[in-house]
């Protein structure tokens, strides 16, 4: 059993918690994600990391609440435990030779996207975030970005905060007007990555995803969290929880991880609404 | 008194109910079946059964002791060699091991060795066995990768020799491809974890949710105080045919298959993890791995499941008893058919129509043996034009794995062969000092019993490498 140490309300559907598992606290890096089951008969999901805290044996998640599983975490309080925390899984952040870095993150997509632009930031490399929410109330992390961040830019969808449109807009302004990334790390929703690549791709800088997969065991044994990638010309198969979760923006074939994605959107749809029947707030 | 000619047989479910529902096929002899059968056994003196097995077990002795009706006698016997009879009982492929070897088998049907394996086990189970005398600690730590078959025999014969040992298990429960591979039907979960509570009695602790190669490392094991390392991880990526629509929604590999029906319990009324449930399903391969996705799919719902093999009955890998479950309830086998694509469906009018990038079909091409090939089985060779398309909506490959990269990839020295199985001695050894493996991180995909062969012959290489130290 996993204890919930600290509990914070990011807003109204996101919400941080800190779990105490020491030996995933030691070890996970950005980039890296957990996989976890609330109780003992829940379903196993898969969560990036967002920090952690090697001294206290703590690891922090940030998680949306869009289904059962989540909903049923998120009722969970502070000195709760949930059953079962395993990591951490999958690649770091590959952050070698990268000097200036244009990190983008677009919804609770930033959560992960914020170790990243502080790992960067903390070997000395000048990061520019773009992170963009589809409202006001849905922003989280904006002091955090502005921390780590050399310029942040924020974008709201309604334009109810910080610049109005989407986060390729001010990507394509920086490029357009010059500006050269080693890298782009996108992180986000799957046609958000798809756009951000696609706004590079005439620049030629390289851009890095961060893909989230349907996902069972995390470990390399189920398969399920296989991606399609176009490789010199080459289409071949990769697994998300091994060889990922970060992957070339400019390889993945995201439509077909839009349909993959959608494979039990019905059945969840009922799962979700189910739980929050029983946890009253419907 | 002449000796019956058949193995008495065993009391099963009738396939028409069984087909839908996830209880045990096969009932197990009663105790007047098991003494009748324990009495072909001619006890012959060169005892050919035991060479068949690949953890020695002393198979005439137990039988002489089912015949005299000292049922924990014969428990005795068999678990000196076998730390999971009643696993082994139910899915060793005994008709290609020690009965194979069968003196009875050269005019009639073998002893049902398997059979009266698993009534022993059984018997002992059911009558709540007294703790086992825990051995006296020698001292020694040794650290299990795996709680599958290779890692619990290993665990289970080292914890008898009195060592210490710590088994890491990257899922949430014990019992690897026990677990999360066979299905309820075929070894009920019960029966794995009384074997796995059996080796916590001797002492074995058992850590879950943690993956050696990412939460700790082999060399962080030794600077805990590990004397030596055994790795029992398993089977790893599934492997696909690289046919174009493999990535459509409705393909499955069978572990994802199986491990959503088995370890998340997907068959169950209102489960929390979901499953294609019902429809039209076509299972690729031929081993056990297919057979148990195959039942498992019809046990969900299905209204046509099929079997897509690429070579003949005669070559087809599975245990025989499987096959023969598997047609009696229902299974179509499509023999000599190998899948070309599998069909997607699109919408042109309607880029959101939920339905887009599902499978409708799977094209197969029909074949034929010619040559002997490598592994010493006909070549299959496709007929030119014979291709047709299979209306199905489900598909599951079940052809295979790759060993999982994880270990190898953190551990320094630990050298793998060109498909990237762990390179052995006869005894075990990898190629780093007090690093042992066995299983399907071995050999690739193979069988419980060779696992656990495995596992027993590394705990026997650790206990003389420790002890002598």
């Amino acid at each position: 059993m996993y204890r919930i140490v600290t509990k914070k309300v990011l807003n109204p559907s996101v919400t941080q918690m800190e779990i105490e598992a020491p030996l995933v606290a030691r070890k996970a890096r950005a980039g890296q994600f957990i996989i976890l089951r609330v109780d003992d008969e829940g379903e196993r999901i898969p969560l990036t990391v967002a920090g952690c805290d090697a001294g206290r044996g703590t690891v922090k998640i940030i998680f949306q609440i869009v289904g059962a599983t989540t909903a049923l975490l998120g009722a969970k309080n502070e000195g709760e435990y949930i059953s079962d925390f395993v990591g951490p899984l999958g690649r770091a952040t590959e952050t070698e030779g990268v000097k200036k870095v244009c990190v983008v993150g677009g919804g609770v997509g930033c959560a992960i996207a914020m170790p990243a632009a502080q790992e960067f930031r903390r070997l000395g490399a000048e990061v520019t975030s773009i992170i963009g929410f589809r409202s006001k109330d849905l922003v989280i992390l904006t002091d955090e970005f502005e921390a780590c961040s050399d310029r942040m830019i924020l974008m709201t969808d309604d334009g109810s905060a910080g610049r109005h449109g989407n986060v390729t807009v001010p990507l394509k302004e920086l490029l357009e007007s010059g500006e050269r990334f080693d890298r782009i790390l996108a992180i986000g929703p799957l046609v958000m990555m798809k756009f951000v690549a696609e706004a590079a791709r005439p620049f030629g800088v390289p851009v890095v995803v961060s893909m989230n997969p349907i996902m069972i065991d995390g470990t390399g044994m189920c398969g399920g969290c296989r991606l399609s990638l176009v490789h010199e010309g080459k289409r071949i198969t990769k697994f998300a929880c091994v060889d990922g979760p970060e992957f070339d923006g400019y390889e993945v074939d995201f439509d077909e991880a839009m349909t993959r994605g959608r494979m039990y959107s019905e059945f969840e749809r009922h799962a979700y609404e189910e739980t929050c029947r029983l946890l009253g707030r419907a | 008194m002449a000796i019956q000619q058949k193995k008495h047989e065993m009391p099963t479910q009738a396939p028409s109910v069984r087909a839908h529902n996830f209880d045990e096929v096969a009932l197990g002899y009663t105790e007047d079946i098991a003494v009748e059968e324990a009495q072909r056994c001619l006890n012959c003196k060169n005892r050919p059964c035991v060479e068949g097995c690949p953890v020695r077990i002393d198979i005439p002795d137990f039988i002489a002791k089912v015949k005299e009706r000292d049922f924990e006698g014969a428990y005795g016997v068999i678990s000196k060699s076998s730390s999971l009879p009643a696993v082994c009982g139910r899915v060793c492929p005994q008709e290609t091991q020690c009965e194979s070897k069968c003196t009875l088998g050269i005019r009639f049907e073998p002893v049902g060795i398997g059979r009266l394996e698993r009534f022993v086990a059984d018997r002992h189970n059911e009558s709540a066995p007294a703790a086992p005398e825990r051995p006296a600690p020698n001292g020694h730590r040794v650290a299990i990768v795996g709680s599958g078959p290779s890692g619990l025999t290993c665990a289970g014969d080292l914890a008898r020799a009195g060592y210490e040992v710590t088994v890491y298990e990257a899922l949430h429960t014990a019992g690897g491809v026990l677990v999360y591979g066979i299905p309820e039907f075929r070894l009920p979960k019960r029966i794995v974890a009384k074997e796995v509570e059996g080796l916590k009695a001797l002492g074995v602790k058992v850590e879950t949710n943690v993956v050696i190669g990412r939460t700790l490392t082999i060399d962080e094991l030794f600077d805990t105080g590990f004397e030596a390392v055994f790795i029992g991880s398993g089977a790893g990526l599934p492997n696909f045919m690289g046919i174009p629509g493999e990535s459509l929604v409705g393909v499955y590999s069978a572990n994802e298959f199986l491990t959503r029906s088995n370890l998340m319990k997907a068959y169950r009324e209102s489960p929390t993890t979901p499953i294609m449930k019902g429809g039209r399903v076509a299972v690729v391969g031929g081993g056990n791995v297919a057979m148990d996705a195959a039942r498992t799919a019809l046990r969900l719902g299905a209204e046509k499941v099929y079997i897509v093999y690429r070579r003949s009955m005669e070559e087809l890998p599975a245990r025989r008893e499987e096959v023969e479950h598997a047609e009696e309830e229902g299974i179509d086998f499509r023999l000599l058919n190998n899948p070309v694509e599998i069909l997607g469906y699109t919408n042109p009018d309607d880029l959101r129509d939920p339905k887009n990038g599902s499978v409708i079909g799977m094209r197969c091409i029909r074949m034929e043996l010619g040559e002997p090939d490598a592994s010493g089985r006909r070549r299959p060779v496709e007929i030119p034009g014979s291709e047709f398309v299979l209306d199905v909506d489900t598909v599951v490959m079940a052809i295979g794995t790759s060993p999982n990269p994880l270990i190898k990839d953190t551990t320094d020295g630990l050298e793998v062969n060109r498909r990237g199985g762990i390179i052995v001695n006869e005894d075990g050894l990898t190629s780093r000092s007090a690093v042992y493996a066995g299983g399907d991180d071995v050999t690739g995909a193979a069988t419980v019993i060779s696992a656990m062969g495995a596992g027993k012959t590394a705990a026997r290489a650790i206990d003389a490498y420790l002890s002598g130290k």
